[in-house]
């Protein structure tokens, strides 16, 4: 679950992360006022309109802009909100921008990069500094993966001190910054730990002109397996950044992704669902979701899966593609059969049933009256559904 | 022989009265896998079943029933806490099935179990281990097995295994172990670990290696085979087609950085002289063709 840079930059005050002093706006009267107010507590004239949206590169997009004075920031601000933010994150469609963050200037003597992360190799959190701030990191990685320095936090310990010396020194820092540097990692670690975060990353880390570090920006993912103990989590999530079926999905329980493609797909098992999409491509069609049922659904839980599926104007066909171990295949049927009498059947469906209770199942579906297509296996199935999408377009 | 499981594994399971539990305990003891204890706090002294003692926590159970196999059923709030108290009961495997476990806690339940050498955590977010025809400790469905069989399967995915299992069977080939090292980020036994006991284990003659996006274990695994192992292996990885950034279902299964994807996978096990079946339908016939060269 993703987060904006004010609720991630609200989060690091309370671990004590040093930033710039901001407020968050949703219309131009109050980007004004908080650009007032701003200015009223800096002396300084400079400010910073910043669009929120889930997504990096909101700079280079046009989605940030520095100007001088209240009457400035509420123009810049009329500019941003509401506009489609195109970045290398957004995709071609881009984003709506429906929130601002104000946030007061600084004068920046240095842009550095901090992240941290979990490394799957060594089942640490790693932290990752580097001192080419504000850059794509991936790109950075691939050309000149020596100036990216690593520690690994040992759980037992906790980020030690000389870890947090090591990367300040590596990184060119001096005098009061190496220790406030040292702090600054600290305390992102407890933040990473303590708020069951996937992905913490300052982009850019700066250090000011009068030598004091300081994070310039806030991303923040978290851990959704934890959600039961963020109460919080459920104000942070901004559903307009989300994708609206895939939000039903999760209220339902259903692990389901969006794709471009037009072969709904229905399958219990990741790894079994993936296989399912990879398939479908390998004989020449195009998946439109990925759609994991899960081990232990309900008749309910099947039947919301499939009307998602239905519901979609881009499927032209749907593959239910199950190997029942714990799930059932009369509970699959059951679904199935409750969803297209509810909705219809306008397209063709292929089904392919295994494991427990197999039999049952099919007598289901062959007693449903639907005009179901069986398939024998995955290979055969992909291949039936793949056909009968060419024709009907055809 | 087998790996991990055998007739003699004595198996408790915690979590065992949790509707989950009792009805995969009460599975696996109709397999004929000797569920010997149950553990829920505050209910020790009751029975599962009325054959099944229940005790209150790890330790006594290990104590009175001699338990060397722990099966988790724990919800994912208290799954990690319920790992750390089989790894100080002193249990040798210890098999999670729970799914939704915060990657913080493995974290550190990664770093107790990387400072002992007794326990073993297969697992989590995984379908379990079965020896088919002797001891099952999972939620795999028992009767698609066959015992007494040549080829070892391993795999990141529960119904995929199912999936190279059902296909076996349907060929006439059994299975001598199938182990389910789960879909997610931090994990207990890996690939390699689990290859090196199928290239241990006189009985396997083969393996199956099932993987997926996300991470580097396959790479390891792979690295592995190219390097010490001496059996034939099919392998095919999930997730060819999965766009970057998305996560597949598992918390493990998602391309980051550019990393962990389908082809850096299928290049490294190719490399390693892995046979890789073109779809996931073909996981089984591909193995069969190797077993009739040899």
């Amino acid at each position: 679950m993703n987060i904006h840079e004010y609720q991630g930059k609200q989060i690091f005050q309370k671990y004590g992360v040093p930033t710039l002093a901001g407020i968050p706006a949703f219309t131009v009267d109050e980007a004004e006022a908080a650009a007032a107010k701003l200015i009223a507590d800096s002396g300084s004239e400079v400010v910073v309109v910043k669009a929120q949206i889930h997504a990096g590169g909101r700079g280079k997009g046009g989605g940030v802009k520095v100007v001088k004075g209240a009457a400035a920031a509420r123009e810049a601000a009329a500019k941003i909100l509401g506009m489609q933010l195109v970045t290398h994150q957004t995709g071609p469609e881009g984003k709506k921008v429906q929130r601002l963050f104000v946030e007061a200037g600084a004068a920046i003597a240095k842009e550095y990069y901090l992240a941290l992360v979990l490394d799957r190799d060594t089942r640490r959190v790693a932290v990752m500094a580097s001192t080419e701030g504000g850059m794509d990191i991936e790109e950075v990685a691939a050309h000149s993966p020596e100036k990216i320095l690593r520690e690994w936090i040992d759980p037992a310990v906790g980020f030690a001190g000389y870890q947090g010396r090591k990367l300040a020194f590596g990184l060119g820092l001096t005098g009061g910054a190496v220790g406030e540097f040292t702090k600054l990692a600290s305390a992102l670690y407890d933040l990473y730990m303590k708020e069951d975060c996937t992905l913490l990353e300052v982009n850019p880390l700066v250090l000011t002109k009068d030598n004091h570090v300081l994070a310039l920006d806030a991303k923040i993912n978290f851990d959704e397996n934890a959600e039961f103990r963020h109460k919080n989590w459920a104000d942070l999530r901004d559903l307009s950044e989300e994708e609206p079926t895939e939000t039903v999905a999760k209220e339902a329980n259903l692990s389901y992704v969006q794709l471009d493609g037009n072969i709904g797909c229905l399958v219990n098992g990741a790894g079994l669902a993936m296989s399912t999409m990879d398939i479908i491509k390998h004989y020449g069609g195009e998946p439109a979701n990925f759609l994991d049922v899960g081990g232990g659904a309900t008749k309910e839980a099947v039947t919301k899966a499939f009307t998602i599926i239905l519901t979609s104007s881009e499927v032209k066909g749907i593959f239910v593609n199950i190997f029942g171990g714990i799930m059932k295949c009369d509970t699959i049927a059951a679904g199935v059969i409750a969803a297209t009498k509810e909705l219809g059947l306008k397209v063709p469906l292929v089904v392919r049933l295994e494991g427990t209770n197999v039999e049952l199942g099919r007598k289901m579906l062959d007693e449903s009256g639907l005009a179901i297509t069986s398939a024998t296996t995955m290979a055969d199935g992909a291949q039936k559904i793949v056909a009968l999408v060419q024709q009907s377009k055809g | 022989m087998s790996i991990l499981v055998d007739k003699n594994t004595r198996v408790l399971f915690q979590g065992i009265t949790g509707s989950a539990g009792s009805f995969h305990a009460k599975q696996c003891m109709a397999y004929g896998t000797q569920v010997v204890a149950g553990v829920t706090p505050g209910k020790g002294g009751e029975k599962f079943e009325s054959s099944v003692p229940i005790f209150d926590t790890v330790a006594s159970a290990v104590r009175d029933t001699g338990a060397n196999a722990s099966c988790i059923f724990v919800p994912p709030p208290f799954a990690a806490d319920s790992i750390l108290e089989a790894i100080d009961a002193g249990v040798e495997l210890i098999i999670a099935i729970t799914e939704g476990i915060p990657v913080t806690d493995m974290i550190k339940v990664r770093r107790v179990l990387d400072s002992q050498t007794r326990s073993r955590l297969v697992g989590p977010n995984c379908p379990g281990v079965i020896t088919p025809g002797e001891c099952k400790i999972g939620i795999m469905p028992g009767h698609i097995h066959t015992p007494g069989g040549p080829i070892g399967v391993v795999s990141r995915s529960g119904t995929l295994t199912y999936e190279a299992v059902g296909q076996l069977t349907a060929l006439g080939i059994g299975q001598s172990s199938c182990v389910g090292i789960g879909g997610d980020p931090v994990n207990g036994t890996d690939f390699v670990d689990v290859l090196k006991m199928f290239n241990a284990d006189g009985k396997t003659e083969g393996v199956i290696m099932i993987g997926e996006i996300g991470g580097g274990a396959e790479e390891a695994g792979a690295a592995y085979i190219k390097e010490h192992f001496k059996k034939p292996v099919v392998g095919f990885i999930a997730g060819t087609t999965a766009p970057p950034g998305k996560r597949m279902g598992h918390a493990g299964a998602i391309i980051s950085g550019g990393k962990g994807t389908a082809s850096a996978k299928i290049a490294a096990m190719k490399d390693a002289g892995i046979h890789m079946a073109a779809t996931p339908s073909e996981m089984g016939s591909t193995m069969a063709a190797l077993l009739k060269k040899s």
